[in-house]
């Protein structure tokens, strides 16, 4: 894989975001590429801003300063047909999920085909089943409430439904926070399974190392508003830098501090 | 000077709250007459409001009728005048209880459950979901509820105001001794078509204030169950001070001479 991202335009570019809540400054020019096809996990503490950083790019929060291109198309601050044709490039995975709970299951997972694309009803339906088999899930569950289903029969609902559209690129917000090891371990297959056969470009934040090691083609970590490292995945044992030892080290002792105030 | 800064603060967040809601109107009404529209959501919407709202309304509106009715015999028959029963059991429902009432309890019912709905939507992330699956949670779940709010409203009231003389009539003849065809009668020429229709254009801007506010304040609320709670909170409080506060400026445009 495009490991370097230094081959021609990368799929997302960032750089220099500023973005702060109130008096919180959460994000300090933070530069990041993510290369074509390529994996990115970022790491990071708990409530230090990865999630802004991805509602950030889907335009979901607005930055202060900074760029952000997706193709080499700036899509900051982008509004109507423009925003929607850059989120048609998007599919995400949330940390809780996020099903509409007031739809079925099959109706969440062919949802961005009916409202995104205008499919039929019967059309997206078949492929709605189709994407719930390839994450394991069976007919039975199709016309289930979410309400009805575990944690991780949840998410994996939700992949369905951030796969179902066949985007480019893929966010996935924590998949594993939440879930027993077990359960954790089905979705990161599951996660590297459909990157692969989508041939997508993903973008994730965890703060789970095991499922970091496993879905990313490189890792950064973020800290104070920045990448503070980033590097192959197999580098990640090796690095000396000072942060990413005692975060995946998890020692409490060590340069990161706790963040006080959440996000 | 710390005597003005709170007054300065105070100012500036009350500023900010207006600017916000206007522009929150603003794009919510925008969305309401730009297509696509979604007919299955405005009809889930409509039968939310309007049907599932006739039971409360409906019991709400007997229950002032009949004891308008008894009321106004007492008063009236000092001055022997009961025979006005009938006018003002008609004009009083059509142009001022059945509204008013109606629009009160619809914002305890539906409005209370909007800003619920749509704020743990908020909170679980689904508005966030609806928006990267390129589908505008404005288009998607404000104008429906607004279209839905403002063309039923008036509908319910006008049961409201059928059920309400009805509760008028009940006690009337039933307790009060009035013959039953005479106060229909009285009833019917009475009935001014003002009344009904000024009753019917505050029950359109209540059904509009009511989901409006039930979606403001779900779509803006933050924090958890304890957000959602206080959207809730919020969205009842603010939309029956606004529906009371505005019912009289719609009488003053009405009935001011």
């Amino acid at each position: 894989m495009n490991a370097s991202a230094g081959n021609g335009v990368p799929k997302i570019r960032v750089r220099g975001l500023h973005k702060a809540f109130g008096q919180n400054q959460v994000l300090r020019g933070l530069d990041l590429d993510v290369g074509v096809g390529e994996s990115v996990v970022v790491i990071g503490g708990s409530g230090i801003g990865k999630s802004v950083l991805l509602k950030c790019i889907l335009g979901l929060l607005v930055p202060e300063s900074g760029s952000i291109e997706v193709d080499g198309k700036d899509v900051m601050g982008a509004t109507g047909e423009a925003r929607d044709q850059a989120l048609r490039k998007f599919g995400m995975l949330f940390q809780s999920a996020a099903l509409f709970d007031s739809l079925s299951v099959w109706e969440n997972v062919a949802f961005g085909l009916v409202q995104g694309q205008g499919m039929t009803r019967a059309d997206s339906k078949e492929i709605a089943m189709e994407k719930l088999v390839d994450v394991g899930l069976g007919a039975e569950v199709a016309e289930l409430s979410p309400s009805e289903l575990s944690v991780g029969m949840r998410k994996r609902v939700g992949l369905a439904r951030a796969i179902a559209t066949e985007p480019e690129i893929i966010f996935f917000d924590e998949p594993t926070t939440g879930l027993d090891p077990i359960m954790g371990d089905v979705i990161d297959d599951l996660i590297v399974k459909c990157v692969r056969q989508l041939g997508a470009t993903a973008l994730s934040i965890t703060h789970d190392m095991a499922s970091a090691r496993k879905i990313s083609d490189r890792i950064a970590m973020l800290y104070g508003g920045k990448i503070v490292w980033i590097g192959p995945t197999g580098d990640i044992d090796t690095t000396d830098n000072p942060f990413v030892d005692q975060f995946i080290h998890g020692r409490a002792e060590g340069p990161i501090t706790l963040q006080t105030r959440a996000l | 000077m710390p005597i003005l800064q709170p007054i300065g603060r105070t100012m500036l967040a009350f500023m900010t709250a207006t600017g916000r809601l206007s522009i929150f109107t603003a794009i919510s009404v925008s969305h309401c007459f730009r297509p696509p529209l979604y007919p299955r959501l405005i009809l889930r919407q409509m039968v939310e409001i309007g049907f599932y709202s006739l039971p409360v309304v409906g019991l709400t509106a007997i229950f002032t009728g009949m004891v308008l009715a008894l009321q106004s015999y007492t008063g009236f028959a000092r001055f022997s005048a009961e025979s006005a029963i009938p006018n003002v059991v008609i004009v009083s429902i059509t142009r001022e209880l059945g509204p008013v009432l109606a629009g009160l309890m619809v914002a305890g019912r539906v409005g209370a459950a909007m800003a619920a709905e749509i704020g743990t939507m908020r909170v679980t992330e689904q508005i966030d979901a609806l928006d990267t699956l390129a589908t505008n949670p404005f288009k998607y779940l404000v104008a429906p509820r607004l279209i839905a709010g403002v063309t039923m409203m008036p509908l319910l009231v006008l049961v409201a105001d059928t059920i309400g003389v009805f509760g008028g009539y009940l006690v009337s003849t039933a307790k009060l001794g009035f013959n039953p065809a005479t106060y229909i009668q009285n009833t019917i020429d009475f009935m001014e078509f003002q009344d009904v229709f000024s009753g019917v254009v505050k029950a359109a801007v209540f059904g509009f204030i009511i989901t409006l506010m039930g979606c403001y304040n779900g779509y803006t609320s933050k924090g958890g169950a304890q957000g959602v709670g206080m959207a809730t909170t919020n969205a009842v409080v603010s939309a029956s001070i606004l529906i009371l506060s505005s019912n009289y400026l719609i009488t003053e445009l009405f009935f001011a001479r």
